[in-house]
């Protein structure tokens, strides 16, 4: 009897000790990324299956980081409503799903924000064919919603605070959200206007649909990891600003093999050709270079994901550098 | 001794089970102190507090309770029962007049109909419930745009946002034409039992059905022109993005009680199949023998023993199909899933708590509907004389 209590009493203590989430990901060999169903430009699986994005570049920016190898991920698709659950039962390490960083998020549900990657804000989407050019002008729409998400909430605020009223098709993912939109079951598509471009650009004709001006609330979207293992969670927040100070110093996957012989000591710091920041870590000194080597630095998979020659064709704007007139700005490599 | 203790079949059963209930209890009080440490371990808030603050976003679909997106988490749960029982009630209906026609004609002895139903049955029952909702309402969405919407009489419009149609407003004195109806209902209702009576002592049959309709439709028809018309109805117009006025009926409910009752009666209709199978072939014969016409001996002989066998059953399709309603999240019904069990607990966070009560609900409408089809079985079993 007294052993079979104390397997039960290991048990209970092995499912509940997050031995360092570090040291799983390097034994297991792989990172475990959630990302999201499938929305184009942030994470999606392209013709050969292999998942591409913006916010699929975070999570083959930590595995570079990890392994040197930013293939050794394996990603998971969640909705709008499992990737907490998924991510909360350590079925995941990281999530870096268009998640808003949020209070209640942060602090209630137990995970740990490490930064932002896209500043984003709720917008709508329309057929130019109604001839609404404000939002305002939405009173008694029907209006798709992916549910379990920020933008549900906006939603219903600024309707209120307007005084007009709008019927709510509440929807789990980003897919049926735009068959019902595109079926005319509903006449707008309210998510981050990051999400609309993408939408729009999977329209048949693209022109056919507006994103109207009205941006309606705040989105900082970032990738997020469980509260309480924060040596993972500095690992995956500095894999992020390392995509950020490349871009600040000029860095980029076809010159990083030239800028080790820089005379600037913060690239060299970032390269690892100096001091041991690598090490702080628990990671080799080169994880930055394998980051910018294989992944390469923000502009460079903004541009190649979602930027203005994508179908998506989205501006820099708020997500351009602090020095270009955005607010991107990540703290220094020292 | 202990050799003899052991022999002893009674000290052994109970050993057993002492056992058995012991490790439940043990690996139930290991599960629930994992789950407590872990959510303590990982800062989540526990507890109930959060059914009182308000919801934060708005339920378009809740034909019983007006929400708002200022009401609380605990009426998102009412709104949310509300809507699982409106689709789980017309389901079990519509799926027990379906299942009952077509276990009838799968016994027919027309070979084409019999045919059809045979593979309505195997088809419906053999394909997963999820597709058959998603396959629905993906039918559905494929109607008219609303700007397009066919219309019958500038009454009823078709559209992929759902039927359109009038909607009664109830004026001053209707409650009066309210109260003949249920009047008329009662007035029929004794009326029956009289006759009832009559013909089992006398022998003497009455005109039941065609009396008691007259009853229920002129009386509240003659109320209603007496006080004037207070009953009027409102037209759905479009104006704007959407219909206003009228009532309406969305494709959600409606993909959700075509696909559950569509696929339960499948269910049940192989119930009543073996149910009427189960009556002798003596009873058909000897009330063929006495002269009883061919819907009577059905009705009054094979049903009524048919039914003590098809009920236990069909009580546990009726459970199935309340429960299959959970499934509305695929096409966005606003069901206790969805909306309490889903959207609350999303924007909350309180997994354990919304599903907690969620899974109790269930528990609770289930027995509930146990407990009267109990009572309706009992009231059917063959009773000793």
């Amino acid at each position: 009897m007294k052993k079979l209590l104390s397997i039960f009493a290991v048990l209970a203590f092995g499912f509940s000790a997050n031995a360092g989430t570090l040291d799983d990901v390097k034994n297991r060999g792989f990172l475990k990324c959630g990302v999201t169903t499938g929305l184009i430009g942030f994470a999606a699986p392209d013709d050969a299956g292999n998942w591409a994005g913006f916010d699929v570049d975070v999570c083959r920016a930590v595995a570079a980081a990890i392994f040197g190898d930013s293939s050794k991920v394996e990603f998971t698709t969640t909705t709008g409503k499992s990737r907490f659950p998924t991510l909360a039962s350590g079925e995941i390490d990281m999530l870096a799903r268009n998640t808003t960083w949020t209070l209640s998020r942060d602090v209630n549900l137990g995970f740990e924000f490490v930064g932002v990657n896209y500043y984003d804000g709720q917008g709508f989407m329309i057929p130019s064919a109604l001839g609404v050019d404000d939002a305002t002008g939405l009173d008694g729409a029907t209006v798709c919603i992916q549910t379990g998400t920020t933008t549900e909430l906006n939603l219903a605020d600024f309707f209120r605070a307007n005084g007009i009223g709008y019927e709510a098709l509440p929807i789990e993912t980003n897919d049926e959200a735009r068959e019902n939109l595109f079926a005319g079951r509903c006449d707008v598509y309210t998510t981050d206007a990051s999400g609309l471009s993408a939408t729009r650009a999977q329209a048949d004709d693209p022109d056919k649909w507006v994103v109207l001006p009205n941006i309606i609330s705040k989105e900082p979207l970032g990738p997020l990891v469980r509260h309480g293992d924060h040596q993972w969670g500095d690992v995956v927040r500095w894999s992020l600003n390392t995509l950020i100070i490349a871009e600040e110093l000029g860095i980029n996957s076809s010159n990083v093999d030239d800028m080790k012989s820089s005379n600037v000591p913060e690239v060299l710091r970032v390269l690892g050709v100096e001091g041991g920041y690598g090490e702080m870590l628990e990671l080799s000194n080169d994880f930055a270079y394998n980051i910018i080597k294989q992944v390469g630095n923000y502009s460079e998979s903004f541009d190649r994901n979602i930027g203005p020659d994508t179908p998506l064709g989205i501006g820099r704007n708020l997500n351009a550098l602090w020095t270009d007139g955005g607010i991107l700005y990540a703290p220094p490599f020292r | 001794m202990q050799n003899n203790l052991f022999q002893d079949q009674k000290f052994r059963g109970i050993l057993y089970q002492t056992l058995v209930v012991g490790f439940f209890a043990l690996g139930l009080y290991f599960v629930i102190n994992t789950t407590a440490y872990n959510l303590e371990k990982r800062n989540i808030a526990t507890g109930f507090g959060f059914l009182n603050n308000p919801a934060g976003f708005d339920i378009s679909f809740s034909p019983f309770l007006d929400f708002k997106s200022t009401d609380t988490h605990l009426k998102v749960y009412f709104v949310g029962v509300l809507n699982t029982l409106l689709v789980s009630f017309c389901g079990c209906i519509a799926a027990t007049i379906l299942g009952f026609i077509v276990g009838i004609i799968r016994l027919s002895s027309n070979w084409l109909l019999s045919r059809i139903a045979y593979i309505y049955v195997e088809f419906t029952r053999n394909t997963p419930l999820l597709l058959q909702i998603i396959l629905w309402y993906a039918i559905l969405i494929q109607l008219p745009r609303i700007k397009q919407a066919p219309q019958i009489w500038e009454t009823f419009y078709i559209s992929n946002r759902g039927l359109f149609g009038p909607k009664p407003i109830f004026l001053d004195g209707s409650n009066i034409v309210i109260l003949s109806l249920v009047l008329g209902f009662i007035i029929s209702f004794f009326i029956a039992r009289w006759a009832k009576k009559r013909q089992d002592t006398t022998g003497q049959q009455f005109p039941i059905f065609t009396t008691n309709l007259s009853i229920i439709v002129f009386l509240p028809l003659v109320v209603f022109f007496i006080m004037g018309s207070p009953i009027t109805l409102e037209y759905p117009v479009l104006k704007g993005f959407n219909f206003k006025g009228g009532a309406v009926i969305r494709p959600e409910f409606i993909a959700m009680f075509l696909a559950l009752s569509i696929y339960t009666a499948a269910f049940i209709s192989e119930t009543v199949r073996s149910g009427i199978l189960s009556v002798t072939k003596g009873q058909r014969e000897a009330s063929g023998a006495l002269g009883l016409k061919k819907n009577w001996i059905m009705r009054l002989i094979i049903i009524p023993q048919a039914l003590r066998v098809i009920v236990p059953p069909l009580t546990s399709q009726y459970l199935n199909l309340t429960k299959n309603s959970s499934l509305g999240i695929a096409v966005g019904y606003a069901d206790l899933v969805h909306g309490f069990g889903g959207i609350s607990l999303n924007q909350t966070g309180q997994a354990i708590e919304c599903m907690a009560i969620t899974m109790a609900t269930y528990l609770l409408i289930s027995l509930t509907i146990s407990f009267f089809m109990n009572i309706y079985n009992r009231s059917i079993q063959f009773k000793e004389k």
